[in-house]
């Protein structure tokens, strides 16, 4: 036992998949008690807000000008707020404008604001009015011109409650993070509905693994006591075991599952159940493989040796057959428990999915994203995050399952 | 002769006890489902409607139409006798369309989409694979991992990526369909390039995936053949490199004949999902639309076809296995 282990933990391909699956296992018990409260929980009012940190507007106004407010004196404040405030296509709007009026724009960097504008200030004439553009379009410019006047001769800000001043913020007015009341940080940003992508992606992980579990333990559960029997009673229980294994290996699980699912309640339908209806649609794999490793051990000498002795046939099955096939069960457990993650995530994509409001999972996630066309938009972390966790898992599982196959199977080693 | 009779004819028994048993889940699962879907139907077409008797007859008028007022005996004899008509009853989300016409316009599609993808990624993992096993050092060291990460991404997750780079990023891929939008499917050139750049996603979606998968199945099937006895005893006797390999994986293959005839309804419900993402019109998505609606003539009609192609599918495999390795007919025989 103890060699074996040593053994298991010599393979780099387990060792590499169990580490990662032991930080994502970190991850889920960690997290929530940094981050406490439903994963569910709506805190956005909009609609997939970016990743970032998140500072109260209110209270940084708010805070005293005396002893929570600095004043920095950073030289390149003023061209980072003036690239802040020039947008994209403000900047397409002026070197149209350059370039009607003629201006060589020969080797200049439009993403340099200062340059940029320097080159505006220097040509910009509101009485210049060439053949075919319209007053609309010399407003538009004028505009634009005021606008950008107006951007650098911004005076001071001043917060003014019921007529009366409360402070006035200058342009070098700096505030500690630390001082201001509310500050969220929202490293994945928010999904569709306003909830925090992280504390959710979590929440899911870990519902997810629990839905895989079940499906993986109650596929082994029926995989290996089917194969158990079937392989060692032998005879017509033998005969219809195989019958309905191989009518159930034939007639996709996938399909199966759609149409079970589809005829359970959504109201009943949580991820257990999903689960146990997933483990219930693919135990085949488990019970055939048993059944012919049992076939092979049913007339070994320590078998006989023990049936001559008198012992129960559940003794015989636990001493003397369990063992030899557990490394084997416990491979197979592996792969059900990816498998059943990835059929929970493909029937949350076809709608058929836990219908539940108090935990998500990975499957519902995803498809959350995708009705809101996450992908479409550009808003990435709604779910690439998500694809990550479910590739990683399974990625992890499987990846020890081969260190389990190489250190059990020695002719697959390297 | 008479031995592949036999064979061919147990496989052909086998393939009908399947078929039988399909048809029955086929048509009891999605009868358990507990809401009523002729009132919902009544209820779209009766709204604003204050006859509560004129509603009345509405419900029974679609209740005849759809049989519902029989009993399940009866109900399921019906079906069967429609099935073999291929009359699987009006769609109740697209009501008055019949269900065979819908089927039959995504039946094709998925068709076209999967079969090439699956067979294509099948081919290239299996190559990859001995490929990996033969050449063991660098090769090995690096495809291993690479087939195991995707082999392990989700067919889903393959598809957003492929759809967010090449479609959204690099605008080189359109993002949804199985054509443009703004065209009828006809036989015309301008429509057949249309096809062909909307297939592209989603054939690489599934290609990808199978072919990580395959290739890890091959390399293990051909390090285990490459240390069998008989390619040591060739070897000693001096027998050419090149013809060893060959016997080799030629050995390796026939197991993996058997895995594709088995993971077909698994890499069928990977793609199914992968066709929502793309919207492409085949059975996929309009399972997905059909779920969504509640429309269990068409969810079962579905489930059912796809169920009989892959029945099919692994019929067909056995029968293509049986003359290739005389050995599994022999044992199969006996």
């Amino acid at each position: 036992m103890k060699s074996t282990l040593r053994n298991i933990f010599h393979s780099s391909k387990f060792v590499t998949g169990f580490v990662i699956f032991l930080f994502l296992m970190v991850m889920i018990i960690v997290y929530p008690l940094i981050n406490p409260g439903s994963p569910l929980e709506q805190i956005g009012v909009g609609t997939f807000a970016r990743p970032g940190t998140y500072v109260s507007l209110y209270d940084a106004a708010k805070t005293n000008p005396d002893r929570e407010r600095e004043t920095l004196r950073l030289p390149d404040a003023e061209d980072k707020r003036l690239a802040r405030a020039l947008s994209d296509s403000d900047r397409v709007l002026m070197v149209e404008w350059l370039g009607l009026k003629g201006v060589s724009l020969e080797g200049v960097d439009y993403s340099d604001t200062e340059e940029l504008l320097k080159l505006w200030h220097e040509n910009y004439d509101s009485t210049f009015k060439p053949k075919g553009m319209t007053s609309a379009a010399q407003k538009k410019y004028k505009r634009l011109n005021d606008a950008l006047l107006a951007l650098q001769t911004a005076e001071n800000l001043t917060v003014v409650s019921d007529g009366e001043t409360l402070s006035t913020i200058k342009k070098n007015d700096y505030v500690n993070v630390g001082t201001v009341a509310n500050v969220k940080r929202l490293p994945l940003g928010t999904d569709n509905f306003g909830r925090d992508v992280l504390k959710e992606l979590v929440g899911a992980t870990k519902t997810s693994l629990v839905v895989g579990l079940v499906a993986g333990v109650v596929a082994t559960l029926i995989g290996l006591t089917l194969g158990l029997l079937s392989g060692y009673v032998g005879g017509v229980v033998d005969d219809i075991i195989m019958f309905v294994t191989n009518l159930f290996t034939v007639i996709p699980g996938f399909i199966l599952l759609i149409l079970i699912s589809y005829s359970i309640s959504p109201e009943l339908r949580g991820p257990t159940t999903v689960a146990v209806v997933i483990g219930f649609t693919s135990w085949t794999w488990t019970a055939r493989s048993v059944r012919s490793q049992v076939i092979s051990l049913r007339n070994r000498d320590h078998v006989n040796l023990s049936k001559l002795s008198g012992h129960s046939l559940i003794r015989i099955v636990v001493t003397d057959i369990l063992p030899y096939i557990a490394s084997y069960v416990v491979m197979a457990f592996i792969l059900q428990v990816s498998s059943g993650i990835l059929s929970e995530a493909q029937l949350s994509l076809l709608g058929l999915g836990p219908k539940t409001t108090v935990t998500p999972t990975l499957g519902l996630m995803m498809n959350w994203a995708m009705s809101y066309s996450a992908h479409i938009n550009g808003t990435w972390w709604a779910y690439l995050p998500v694809i990550l966790t479910i590739t990683l898992i399974s990625f992890s599982l499987n990846l020890m399952n081969t260190g389990l196959d190489q250190v059990f199977n020695p002719t697959l080693r390297d | 002769m008479k031995g592949y009779r036999k064979y061919f004819g147990k496989k052909l028994l086998w393939f009908l006890i399947t078929l039988v048993f399909a048809v029955i889940l086929n048509f009891v699962l999605p009868r358990l489902m507990p809401s009523d879907p002729v009132s919902s139907i009544t209820g779209k077409l009766a709204a604003g409607m204050s006859d509560a008797a004129a509603v009345r007859e509405i419900y029974e008028h679609y209740q005849e139409e759809f049989g519902t007022n029989k009993p399940m005996v009866v109900q399921f004899g019906m079906f069967v006798k429609n099935m073999f008509h291929g009359n699987f009853g009006k769609s109740f989300s697209q009501y008055p369309r019949e269900v065979s016409d819908i089927l039959a316009s995504s039946v094709g599609w998925t068709v076209a989409l999967q079969l090439p993808a699956i067979l294509v990624g099948w081919i290239l993992g299996n190559v990859l694979g001995a490929m990996a096993a033969y050449l063991k050092k660098g090769f090995d060291k690096v495809l291993l991992p690479v087939s195991i990460f995707f082999g392990n991404v989700p067919a889903f997750a393959m598809a957003v990526v492929l759809l967010v780079v090449f479609g959204v990023n690099l605008k080189i891929a359109p993002l949804a369909g199985g054509y443009a939008s703004d065209m009828i499917p006809n036989l015309s050139w301008p429509f057949i390039k249309t096809v062909i750049s909307h297939y592209q996603l989603p054939f690489w979606s599934i290609v990808i995936i199978s072919v990580g998968g395959q290739a890890i199945g091959m390399r293990s099937m051909s390090i285990y053949e490459l240390n069998a006895d008989y390619v040591k005893y060739s070897r000693f006797l001096g027998i050419k490199d090149r013809k060893i390999v060959g016997y080799v994986f030629r050995n390796a293959m026939l197991p993996q004949i058997t895995g594709l005839a088995m993971s077909l309804g698994t890499m069928m419900g990977g793609a199914l999902v992968a066709e929502k993402i793309f919207s492409y019109p085949g059975l996929g998505n309009t399972m997905y639309k059909a779920v969504v609606a509640a429309d269990y003539p068409l969810i079962s009609a579905c489930t059912l076809i796809i169920t009989v192609m892959v029945l099919l599918a692994n019929f067909l495999l056995d029968i293509v296995y049986g003359l290739i390795d005389p050995r599994v007919k022999a044992a199969q025989v006996d």
